[in-house]
């Protein structure tokens, strides 16, 4: 049970993830998180906007039902199948946090420094959360997929498109982390 | 009769994509890849986790699609197993990539994650849900006029 309530280790999470993809297919559906937001405009009404949201969303309760379960998946993990041990981030990422001003890092899943309340209801904390939430609305429905779909299983697939998209999520990422954050959170 | 059948059926055929989702959000906390401070890392190139998480994942998905193909395994719908080829280009996917790794780096969260997270009982994760539907919706509306 110890092993079970402690972090798993990359090498069972990773072939668990692998495996999630797999029964996806085996369903005959596939692994793509992204599209749900899609789905979620449609059913907003965003097809009289736009041809893009009118699609049969009906068609795509399956992935909607992940979504839900994933929520319930999130819950039953923090509430029952974690002993609250620490992110063991490595040391220079920790000293690297410091000295962008977060102070508890690895000691829960997201930093306080832009997740707590106290930090979102403030001009600079809302718009960390808008932007970063715009850009990943927008870049994943621009590139067709995101992680579940391009990384895990269009690189599964060998799609070179896929390729393509991780190497851009890399290219946004390291911008992100090199040169933007630090503007953002370092004084 | 019938009918209470066809609902039946139609409710197992659900539960079986909300265990899915269950097992998939379970997986993705116990594995910290929800963690902000992870991907930090990761774009930082200071811990093999990620690299692992993700490399893992593709090593043995590329052999199992691999081997659904050769072997034509079918789907419990019935048909064989082929996954739709993604549209060629590459425009679209430099600069849609990039953009949403802008964000997957500044928000910590990928579209998975966001949703896991609100389970954990992040509820501030509702803005950066809310503000990547209106990402979403804005680039419905500039489709058209976007190189792809």
């Amino acid at each position: 049970m110890d092993y079970i309530l402690q972090p798993w280790p990359w090498y069972v999470s990773g072939p668990l993830i692998a495996l999630v993809m797999l029964i996806l297919v085996f369903f005959g559906k596939t692994f793509g998180m992204s599209s749900n937001l899609q789905t979620l405009c449609s059913i907003g009404g965003a097809g009289k906007f736009s041809d893009y949201f009118r699609l049969d969303w009906k068609a795509q309760r399956w992935n909607l039902t992940v979504v839900l379960g994933a929520i319930l998946g999130g819950f039953i993990a923090t509430q029952y199948l974690s002993d609250g041990s620490a992110i063991a981030l490595s040391a220079e990422t920790i000293s690297d946090l410091n000295a962008l001003g977060f102070n508890e890092a690895g000691e829960t899943l997201l930093p306080p420094e832009i997740y707590s309340w106290e930090n979102v209801l403030s001009l600079k904390g809302i718009s960390v959360l808008v932007i970063a939430g715009f850009l990943v609305g927008f870049g994943t429905r621009y590139a067709g997929g995101c992680t579940s779909g391009h990384a895990i299983t269009g690189l599964s697939n060998l799609q070179l498109p896929s390729l393509i998209a991780v190497i851009g999520f890399f290219v946004g990422g390291l911008i992100m982390t090199f040169f933007i954050l630090p503007l953002i959170f370092g004084s | 009769m019938f009918s209470a059948k066809a609902h039946n059926r139609n409710k197992m055929k659900f539960l079986k994509f909300l265990l899915v989702g269950i097992f998939f959000g379970i997986v993705l906390v116990k594995s910290e890849a929800v963690s902000w401070y992870r991907i930090y890392e990761m774009f930082k190139f200071q811990s093999f986790h990620m690299y692992g998480i993700i490399g893992s994942a593709v090593f043995l998905g590329v052999l199992f699609i691999w081997i659904f193909k050769k072997y034509k395994v079918k789907s419990i719908e019935g048909r064989e197993i082929d996954l739709l080829p993604k549209e060629k280009g590459v425009a679209r996917y430099i600069l849609g990539g990039t953009i949403f790794g802008l964000g997957w780096a500044l928000a910590g969260a990928c579209p998975g994650p966001m949703y896991i997270l609100v389970g954990t009982g992040v509820f501030s994760m509702f803005i950066v849900i809310a503000a990547a539907l209106l990402g979403t919706f804005t680039y419905g509306l500039l489709q058209k006029k976007l190189p792809h």
